[in-house]
């Protein structure tokens, strides 16, 4: 099974990132372009069969490790 | 007295700490590397130094702060050992869930590496207790993510319980409240961005950090 997990920065916390990169937009002439917000892409492979299992796991690893819960928020895409 | 820098791959101030803690305490200083399963035994004072441990990959202080030995920190600073986290170390104890919140990239995306002067604002921790009444005191920073970050509630608490320890007169980062430094609820476990490392004597443009350790290690 296929795992994506994006991780971003939760709405309210200040994506300083993501703020460059809109001004950067808008200097190049898309001033239509708000709420830019940068985050991140992990993706793995995951010996699992069963989905609601891997659901739990990619969940478990997310908790621990790939997001840190009191600034991000993420979303699992398995495949 | 008996003090420990834990070592991970990627810090960069293990050294300097080493040093400022021995010359401002006269204390045994051991380094203890980051896959250790076991801390030296009568440790008054454990330290989590500043660099950018693991590469800074994924967050700052996020593989650091599951390594084996912050096993044996938690534990140790659950026992009441004093424990303070500079820099990458603050990092590491905010994501080894030692103390609340984050620390973000700072608000101008710059690093910023300078002198500044701190509010100590609770001068009755066992961190503090040696700037008696003094007001002011310098250290440098020097980080790109030190921009400090918690939910209202959780700043509320931290304000109310006096555990905000020192506030920036200039805020260099972005740090909400202007908060420098933390200590956890027992006030045992101190997360601080700037370095008392890089003040421990007047040479260095400030010894405001030597006090620091000798506060920590007073009751030893």
């Amino acid at each position: 099974m296929k795992a994506k997990v994006h991780v971003f920065l939760k709405p309210g916390v200040l994506d300083v990132q993501g703020k460059a990169v809109e001004q950067a937009l808008h200097g190049l002439g898309w001033t239509g372009v708000e709420g830019v917000r940068v985050g991140k892409t992990i993706e793995f492979d995951l010996a699992a069969h069963d989905r609601a299992a891997a659901e739990a796991e990619v969940k478990a690893m997310c908790d621990k490790l790939l997001a840190n819960t009191v600034i991000e928020s993420y979303r699992v895409e398995l495949t | 007295m008996k003090a420990a820098v834990i070592v991970f791959p990627g810090s960069n101030c293990d050294r300097d700490c080493k040093v400022a803690v021995e010359r401002s305490t006269g204390a045994q200083v051991e380094m203890v590397w980051h896959g250790d399963t076991a801390l030296p035994s009568g440790l008054d004072l454990i330290v989590l130094p500043g660099g950018f441990s693991y590469g800074d990959y994924l967050r700052c202080g996020a593989m650091a702060a599951l390594s084996p030995v912050m096993a044996e920190v938690k534990a140790a600073a659950e026992r009441g050992v004093a424990t303070v986290g500079i820099c990458n170390g603050f990092q590491v104890l905010c994501e080894a869930g030692l103390l609340p919140g984050a620390l973000l990239q700072n608000e101008r995306l710059k690093y910023v590496c300078k002198p500044v002067t701190l509010e100590v604002t609770n001068a009755q921790t066992r961190f503090t207790s040696g700037y008696g009444g003094r007001r002011e005191v310098v250290m440098t920073v020097g980080n790109g993510e030190g921009n400090y970050f918690a939910d209202e509630a959780t700043l509320e608490r931290l304000e109310g319980e006096g555990q905000v320890v020192f506030r920036y007169r200039d805020n260099p980062n972005g740090s909400a409240r202007d908060i420098a430094g933390i200590i956890n609820p027992k006030g045992n476990v101190l997360g601080m961005m700037p370095h008392p490392d890089r003040a421990f004597e007047a040479e260095l443009g400030s010894a405001d950090g030597a006090l620091l350790f000798q506060s920590a290690l007073a009751s030893a």
